[in-house]
């Protein structure tokens, strides 16, 4: 079952006429992702990746029954594609576009409220159910079929953290990078809820880092309402404050943000937190044997 | 991005946002004729990218020309220190020059995106002049809080609600509202992260102005915002920070000695963490992107090795798709071209890796590969003890 992605995925990909939208649209073909249509305005009707190529989104979910979206448009385009897919429909939207600007985030948030669209992203890796489907520039091949759920706001962070739990033979269920800014349209909690009504999870890593008080969040949810084991890291314990980290919403404002408060939120919430993230596999593989 | 005071006024101004009259200077020449012309007395403000200025004298009301041209000399030229500068200070390069106003009372306003519910709120306090963090923490019944609807921006009763929360009545909470919904105008118009105005002001004859004006731009906004851009003031930021930002290499500059060369944000603050847990401390925070071409990694070998403090160099790039080979290839190109004396501790995963760490060992050059992140720091750190 895993969450969000699997072998029901039906993907079309924004932006697949680009350099790097038809390497990575590729590469998630290649990794078995059922792949089902482009678009690209203006280039409805031509044809890329071996599939149809459609002016809107619409009319690509119309004709194709897409039900996931991946977004690879350039930055000045990429907040209107999201919304277009949002707008569409379309169940999943997963944006990796990176440095798209925030009141344009805002406003296709706003645009997109109240439909029935998740939007992934952006800023992100995308979301991979090992096995599966693919939806999303990581690298496929590190990744192993399994039960851990993985969740996290970094992108090659989460490839090592995946790295660490597949060379000690621990499997994924579904690894997702929910992405680096501030306005993002899946939270810690979105994921957490999913994958507590997950039977294929058992356990998780939540990967956070300084800035907002997203992990605060998780950690109120999982007290509450998650039963499985999480291990956690969170980024930026030598980070300055004040100053922002590569991620737009990485930034230690106020003295608010601090990996330390993060780190207590999670401990006093019964998560396993390692200070090294080259502990978390360790970590993991703890966890499940303690069960 | 950051702007000076006089920058944000002036940009605020533009879209109806009240302010005292003011004129930028860079001597004290122009900062007594901008007095002589605004009439006494002035306030004379230090220009620098940090706040705090009151407190540690950068900011002084005169009465005369002789003592403008002492306030600006004073400033000038020399470093100001404030809480907010850490103490090597700042170097003031520029002054603002403005009409002295009365003050009735200092009142908090600003607007910035809400992380949590993605939409841009207004915060305002009746308690002025104070830093706003302090207030939320000992007063938080002082702070007002709207959510703007972004489709629709600030509404009139919105505003109003804010202005008569502050205590205002008559038609300075008229001038109040128009004040918050102008301002809201320049958030949104300018691509601001945050816009602040403490204290706005009040004056004995109920005019609301803008005492002080921190604007912040979103930095992945500045492409379309080319009149913003172009203030930038690299004095103010660290000489490799605006080099490395010329490249697109997300660049910070810190006090320890290990150089870090990292692919990714989250993956270059873990590794800085790791660096720390083994012993030795960070020299920097460097993202040279998911991609990591050859010609990045010399951009980012350069700056990186042309901080005096860094003393042994760590990369650590999980390519995934990226080909280590190739990576290995530009490392070594990078090495040989820039003539890095420095010893390199190497971690990297990604499609033949087992060729590049033996291109790497066979180089001739001081590389030495590590097989983790913890295999990685414990090296540099050898290295880092051996030197």
């Amino acid at each position: 079952m895993a969450i969000l992605v699997g072998s029901e995925t039906r993907l079309l990909v924004q932006g697949i006429t680009g350099r790097e939208g038809a390497f990575h649209t590729a590469q998630c073909r290649d990794y078995g992702t059922t792949l089902v249509a482009g678009v690209t305005p203006g280039k409805g009707g031509q044809e890329a990746v071996g599939v149809p190529i459609f002016d809107t989104v619409a009319e690509a979910v119309e004709r194709t029954g897409a039900n996931t979206s991946l977004v690879v448009v350039p930055r000045p385009f990429a907040a209107d594609a999201i919304a277009e897919a949002m707008d569409a429909g379309v169940g999943l939207v997963v944006a990796i576009t990176e440095n798209i600007p925030a009141r344009d985030m805002v406003r296709a948030m706003r645009a997109a409220e109240g439909g029935p669209s998740r939007l992934v992203g952006p800023n992100c890796p995308g979301v991979i159910t090992p096995g599966q489907a693919k939806v999303g520039i990581m690298p496929g091949f590190i990744h192993r079929e399994g039960s851990v759920g993985v969740v996290s706001r970094s992108g090659t962070l989460t490839y090592e953290a995946v790295h660490q739990l597949t060379e000690r033979g621990i499997g994924q269920s579904t690894c997702i990078g929910i992405g680096g800014d501030p306005v993002i349209g899946t939270s810690f909690v979105d994921v957490l809820e999913r994958f507590e009504a997950d039977e294929e999870t058992e356990a998780v890593i939540l990967i956070g880092e300084i800035g907002g008080s997203a992990e605060e969040e998780a950690a109120d949810f999982i007290r509450r309402r998650f039963s499985k084991p999480v291990v956690g890291f969170i980024a930026g314990q030598t980070a300055p404050p004040g100053r922002r980290m590569g991620h737009a919403g990485a930034i230690v404002m106020g003295g608010k943000g601090t990996a330390a408060d993060k780190m207590e939120a999670l401990r006093s919430a019964g998560c396993r937190v390692v200070e090294s993230p080259a502990d978390l596999g360790a970590a993991m593989e703890a966890s499940l044997a303690a069960r | 991005m950051n702007l000076h005071e006089h920058q944000a006024k002036a940009l605020l101004a533009e879209y109806g946002v009240a302010t005292p009259r003011g004129q930028v200077a860079f001597t004290a020449e122009e900062a007594v004729a901008a007095a002589d012309g605004l009439g006494y007395p002035v306030v004379v403000k230090a220009q620098i990218h940090a706040g705090g200025r009151g407190k540690a004298g950068g900011v002084r009301l005169v009465r005369d020309a002789a003592a403008a041209r002492d306030a600006a000399e004073a400033l000038l030229g020399n470093t100001l220190v404030t809480k907010q500068t850490g103490p090597e200070g700042r170097l003031v390069r520029r002054l603002l020059v403005e009409e002295g106003v009365d003050i009735a009372r200092e009142l908090y306003a600003s607007f910035l995106v809400d992380r949590s519910s993605g939409r841009p709120i207004a915060i305002a306090s009746a308690a002025g002049g104070m830093d706003i963090e302090e207030v939320a923490a000992t007063d938080p019944d002082r702070i007002l809080t709207v959510t703007v609807d972004p489709a629709v921006g600030l509404q009139p009763f919105q505003a109003r609600r804010l202005a008569f929360g502050l205590g205002l009545s008559g038609r300075t909470a008229g001038r109040a509202a128009r004040f918050l919904t102008s301002l809201y105008r320049a958030f949104d118009g300018l691509d601001a992260s945050q816009v602040e105005i403490n204290p706005m002001l009040v004056t004995g004859d109920g005019e609301v102005l803008a005492l002080d004006a921190k604007v912040s731009v979103d930095d992945s906004a500045l492409f379309r915002q080319p009149r913003v851009a172009s203030l930038r003031d690299v004095h103010e930021e660290s000489p490799l920070e605006v080099e490395a930002s010329r490249h697109h290499l997300n660049y910070i500059k810190l006090d320890g000695s290990v150089g870090c060369m990292v692919n990714g944000a989250g993956l270059a603050m873990a590794t800085m963490d790791i660096v720390k847990l083994a012993g030795a401390s960070p020299a920097n925070f460097l993202d040279v992107g998911g991609g990591a071409n050859a010609e990045q990694i010399e951009n980012a070998f350069r700056i990186l090795s042309s901080d005096p403090s860094v003393r042994a160099v760590l990369i650590n790039i999980f390519g995934g798709i990226l080909r280590c080979d190739r990576l290995a290839e530009g490392l070594i190109a990078a090495v040989r071209s820039l003539g890095v004396t420095l010893p390199i501790v190497i971690r990297m995963e990604g499609t033949n890796v087992e060729i590049a760490r033996r291109m790497l060992e066979e180089s001739g050059l001081d590389f030495t590969t590590a097989s983790s992140m913890q295999d990685a720091a414990e090296k540099v750190v050898a290295r880092l003890e051996a030197v």
